[in-house]
């Protein structure tokens, strides 16, 4: 590796931070702009065309606010804190393809390198709030520790089952896997002259394993903390968490950080179970891009319909129904690779579960009344009547 | 350029190692530790293990290091920031020497040869410890249940719940 080398990654990862900034600022819009129209709102409207310029102008201001640091935090951790957190989901977008040719550096671990990095970026959380001398800020970072390692696992399962499917830890082969064989030819030889292993299923993935979309969008909120998820910033209970203390171009990294791994949750759905940047037509960077933003807006959605879970809630969702869940999603994997059976087999298998769980999950949430007057002894309808 | 990687990330590991010690605040000291476990997956990656280098970022890096921080932070450690119980100092002087003698013994006993390494695929990787080392594979994760369902068993209430 000479000179000339590390100047040319060095312009790269440059580009690749610049691309990175200009996704999480077009998401602001779009996240302003669908939640008004969800609410009945506008949105933003006043700075440049249809506003297109309220998350500039919001980014500049809160760049130059004053940069306050407690006088009782711990310096040294009050500084890290937010590097830590930022600098992993950065360092994972060095591997993500968007398209064939598109990546920075294609790793054959890529997907495992992904997992690896996603935890470490927990323990900045984890530091900021401690870091920050407030007890909100520790209550939000310990509950933070709680939610992300309780949710990591079922998202390392259905990472894991993908892995089984496509038969391969390469985000490229995965993305590959999933669509005609005529159209996926180019990687695929690559792949196999270099003696690497490969299962070709020829149809993206959410059409047999939908299970493992489900599962894996849950958990990709949940490790992200967008509501429902985000217990361990809930404004309204703990005003903030870990960032209750960071203030100007600190919290501005927090946010930045928050954003690139909501796209990062986007773009990983697409890869694995919407065929990554296949499609007719289009250029397939676009396909990609599409395809990620589709998710991101998904995501939007749910934070405007559904109130944020209560912290026990949230745990024991994620400990009774998540992560047996993936296990569950784990074994019909390998139980339909080892016997190679047909591949709608899969698909009802998958489906047969998350109807059967779905139902389960419905009728316990939407009945607590009954549920309570169960446990009271009373009549439905008297719930909640105190005199 | 490899010899350059190599004494750079030594010397943070060997620094985060001492700091871990040194450091006054129990937190700076986990973050200390974090910094020499880094370093080691640092030095997995020149040896050409990724894998290996994955798994210590993953579960050394992230999990352990998170779980000792918790545990730190749900303990009163804000109230005792400073670590003041040092009387054991000779015994683990004693120890680590004793433990450090015996890593030099088997490296010189059973040195490796200079151009040894070599990349390993990840699939071979998977086949072998599935096959070859099945067993002891097993062991470990029976081991490591155990330990998850005795943990579970001593942190349970002894109250009406069985």
């Amino acid at each position: 590796m000479n000179l000339l080398d590390i100047l040319l990654l060095i312009i790269a990862l440059l580009i690749l931070f610049t691309a990175l900034s200009i996704v999480v600022i077009s998401m602001i819009w779009i996240e302003r702009k669908f939640l008004g129209r969800l609410q009945r709102r506008l949105g933003p409207t006043r700075t440049g065309p249809f506003g297109l310029l309220q998350p500039v102008a919001d980014a500049v201001k809160l760049v130059l606010k004053e940069d306050l640091i407690p006088s009782t935090a711990d310096k040294a951790i009050f500084w890290v804190a937010p590097l830590l957190v930022l600098i992993p989901s950065f360092m994972i977008w060095v591997t993500i393809p968007a398209t064939k040719d598109l990546v920075l550096r294609n790793l054959d671990l890529g997907l495992f390198v992904i997992v690896a990095l996603l935890v470490v970026s927990i323990l900045g959380l984890l530091l900021a709030g401690w870091g920050s001398a407030n007890k909100y800020g520790a209550l939000g970072g310990l509950r933070s520790a709680a939610q992300l390692v309780s949710y990591e696992v079922p998202l390392v399962m259905v990472v894991v089952s993908v892995a089984i499917l496509a038969e391969s830890l390469d985000l490229r082969v995965i993305a590959a896997s999933q669509v005609p064989i005529g159209v996926a030819e180019g990687v695929l030889n690559e792949v196999k002259e270099a003696g690497g292993s490969f299962n070709h299923i020829g149809v993206p993935l959410i059409l047999i394993f939908p299970l493992g979309m489900v599962l894996f969008l849950i958990a990709g909120l949940a490790e992200v903390g967008r509501i429902p998820f985000d217990i361990y910033f809930a404004e309204s209970e703990i005003v903030g968490g870990p960032f209750v203390e960071y203030s100007g171009a600190h919290f501005s990294v927090f946010f930045l950080a928050e954003y690139i791994n909501t796209f990062l949750v986007g773009a990983l759905a697409a890869l694995f179970f919407l065929g990554g940047w296949y499609g007719p037509f289009l250029p397939e960077w676009i396909w990609f891009l599409v395809k990620t933003y589709a998710v991101v807006v998904v995501i939007f959605w749910i934070r405007g319909t559904f109130p944020r879970l209560r912290v026990d809630q949230l745990m024991a969702f994620g400990w009774k129904a998540m992560i047996p869940l993936s296990f569950v999603g784990v074994v019909i994997c390998a139980v339909y690779r080892f016997y190679d059976w047909p591949a709608w087999t899969m698909t009802v298998m998958s489906l047969a579960v998350l109807g059967v769980v779905g139902y389960w999950l419905y009728r316990r949430f939407t009945q607590p009344v009954q549920r309570l007057a169960k446990l009271y002894g009373r009549r439905p309808g008297r719930v909640g009547n105190v005199s | 350029m490899t010899w350059f990687f190599f004494f750079l990330i030594s010397a943070m590991a060997l620094g985060g190692g001492l700091g871990v010690v040194a450091a006054r605040n129990v937190v700076h000291s986990a973050l200390f530790l974090l910094l020499s476990l880094l370093a080691v997956a640092g030095l997995y990656v020149l040896l050409l293990t990724e894998f290996l280098a994955l798994v210590q970022i993953f579960i050394y890096g992230g999990a352990i290091i998170i779980v000792l921080l918790f545990a730190i932070m749900l303990t009163r450690s804000r109230e005792f920031p400073r670590i003041t119980d040092n009387a054991q100092w000779p015994l683990a002087a004693v120890a680590a020497l004793l433990f450090f003698g015996l890593l030099t013994f088997a490296f010189l006993v059973n040195r490796p040869e200079a151009d040894e390494r070599s990349r390993v695929a990840f699939t071979d990787l998977g086949r072998s410890l599935f096959t070859d080392w099945a067993l002891p594979f097993e062991i470990a994760s029976i081991v490591l249940l155990i330990a998850l369902v005795g943990a579970i068993v001593i942190a349970r209430d002894d109250g009406r719940r069985g």
